[in-house]
């Protein structure tokens, strides 16, 4: 008898398939060699559910998410300028459904690394082969005390979940007298996608140049400098944007008051008319919950190779969450790169087939300057085996020159296809 | 003797089927990796919805070229001579090669 590779492997995934899994009847799949479960259905749990199913059809994928539809952060700072609405950057889950994900909307409460499963906040569990954890951030207000009600979080807003707040924040800039001062709050790095704030700025001053024209966009940014992309954004602020923002380093928030929106720094109070803090933030919940936290009581460490927490076998974690390799950012992108190589290593685990030991990913970060002109950073990173983490190759990085419109139209193409690539 | 030869020949071939599909599995798994680090810019397996190119079917020859141009700085782009820099030649030849194989 003699097969050929295909043959082969199918052989070998079969007879992996009953090791691996019983009782996987009645799922409308084919035969079944393992069940995933992802949490999360952003950039990284979306992509990883669509390319196991891509890659791997005889892998049975269920995508838990509590949302009804995806909203992108990337884009979202544009609706706070105004050129863009909500629908616009809203994407439904729909598309995955051609790849056999099974879409679970619900809330997971738990996981039982032993068991190996999964309860929802419905009540019901779900069992897993390998679990892939994509929760994103969630905020740590106990460390602004004025902040650490549900009250005082619907008056000074975060967003930097993008949906509600995001609108909400449009609403207080356009209530906002002519005159009057934004104020937006940065925590240490690293924090969710480094040069937002500055983005973010950057569109509050271009409505405000059109509709405001005696209004200030005041940063208060608790790092020592600009994060990313320090010369372009500076050249906005000097040029189109001259007087109109200012950027005041080391200026960590203690607290807020929120009956005057005061800004309480170190050496400093803040008053302004819409106050917009990105509060200090972690790993989601259920990633802490479930202990796959390793550093600064925030993010979890992983094995680069597999995205596989370091803590917790069986359990692999991508995007914000993870602790971030040097000079990788937390961003959509980078998330959706993280989700391929964690799909790969996924599918070579349940087949016991070597994992790639060379994963490769690309980061690119586009932040529009206005509604036209757009700036970028992008970096190739690889897997370095002496170590073991993921570096960016020598010479592969780079910014734009200046702000271009060119580039504006890479960036809305940029979203298309990121999106697509994601959940369609 | 004749016994044991026998048993070690078969555990010989055993191992040999079984390096060969797995050695090979993973050389196209780490290209297949490698073109889908391409695929937020330029669409799943290089199938494009937006105004940037799509990579799909486009002759293997001509993409390596356009690489191997970015990487040099001797065609003008806003990312791509950055991004270029960042896989060896024989890596673009098989990602050219991955996207060459791909319907458009």
């Amino acid at each position: 008898m003699t097969l050929n590779r295909r043959e082969f492997i199918q052989l070998m995934s079969a007879g992996a398939g009953v090791a691996a899994i019983t009782g996987c009847a009645g799922t409308g799949y084919g035969p079944t060699v393992g069940r995933v479960v992802v949490i999360g259905a952003g950039y990284s749990g979306a992509t990883a559910a669509k390319y196991i199913r891509m890659w791997a059809p005889d892998i049975e994928v269920t995508l838990v998410e509590r949302n009804g539809e995806f909203i992108s952060c990337p884009i979202s700072n544009l609706v706070l300028g105004g050129s863009k609405t909500l629908a616009d950057i809203t994407v439904g889950y729909g598309g995955l459904g051609k790849y056999g994900v099974k879409m679970v909307r619900d809330d997971a409460v738990a996981v039982d690394p032993v068991k190996r499963e999964v309860r929802l906040a419905s009540g019901s569990t779900l069992g897993y082969d390998r679990l892939i954890i994509a929760p994103g951030i969630d905020f740590m207000y106990e460390t602004i005390p004025g902040l650490n009600n549900a009250d005082a979080q619907s008056k000074v807003l975060h967003s930097w979940k993008a949906g509600a707040q995001t609108v909400a924040l449009r609403k207080q800039l356009e209530a906002m007298r002519d005159g009057g001062v934004y104020a937006l709050h940065i925590p240490k790095a690293p924090y969710r996608c480094p040069p937002g704030p500055y983005e973010r700025a950057c569109q509050v001053a271009h409505y405000f140049k059109a509709a405001k024209p005696k209004s200030k966009v005041l940063i208060l940014d608790a790092n020592e400098d600009v994060t990313s992309k320090k010369g372009l954004f500076m050249a906005a602020w000097n040029g189109p944007y001259k007087g109109m923002v200012e950027y005041r380093p080391n200026s960590e928030l203690l607290d807020v008051d929120v009956k005057t929106l005061t800004a309480k720094l170190q050496f400093d109070n803040v008053k302004a008319d819409v106050l917009n803090v990105v509060p200090p933030h972690g790993a989601g919940q259920i990633a802490r919950q479930t202990g796959l936290i390793t550093a600064n009581n925030r993010w979890c460490g992983i094995d680069w190779l597999t995205m596989e927490s370091v803590k917790v076998k069986g359990v692999h974690v991508l995007g914000d969450s993870t602790l971030s390799a040097p000079l990788m950012p937390k961003s959509g992108h980078m998330a959706n790169q993280h989700a391929k190589v964690c799909a790969a290593a996924v599918i070579a685990l349940i087949k016991n087939q070597p994992v790639n030991t060379q994963p490769m990913m690309i980061n690119t970060c586009y932040s529009f300057i206005d509604d036209k002109n757009v700036v970028h950073v992008a970096s190739v990173h690889a897997y370095d085996a002496a170590q073991k983490t993921m570096t960016v190759v020598k010479g592969a990085a780079g910014l734009s020159d200046k702000a271009n419109e060119l580039e504006g139209a890479y960036a809305m193409s940029w979203a298309k296809n990121i999106w697509a690539d994601t959940l369609a | 003797m004749k016994i044991k030869f026998a048993f070690r020949a078969v555990t010989l071939l055993a191992a040999a089927t079984v390096t060969w599909p797995t050695a090979h599995a993973q050389d196209s798994a780490s290209v297949r990796g490698m073109a889908a680090t391409c695929a937020n810019c330029h669409g799943t397996d290089g199938r494009s919805v937006g105004t940037v190119p799509g990579l799909a079917g486009v002759d293997k020859a001509y993409m390596a070229q356009q690489m191997k141009d970015f990487k040099a700085g001797k065609r003008p782009a806003t990312i791509m001579h950055q991004l270029a820099k960042g896989y060896t030649d024989e890596q673009i030849e098989q990602i050219a090669a991955y996207f060459a194989a791909q319907k458009k």
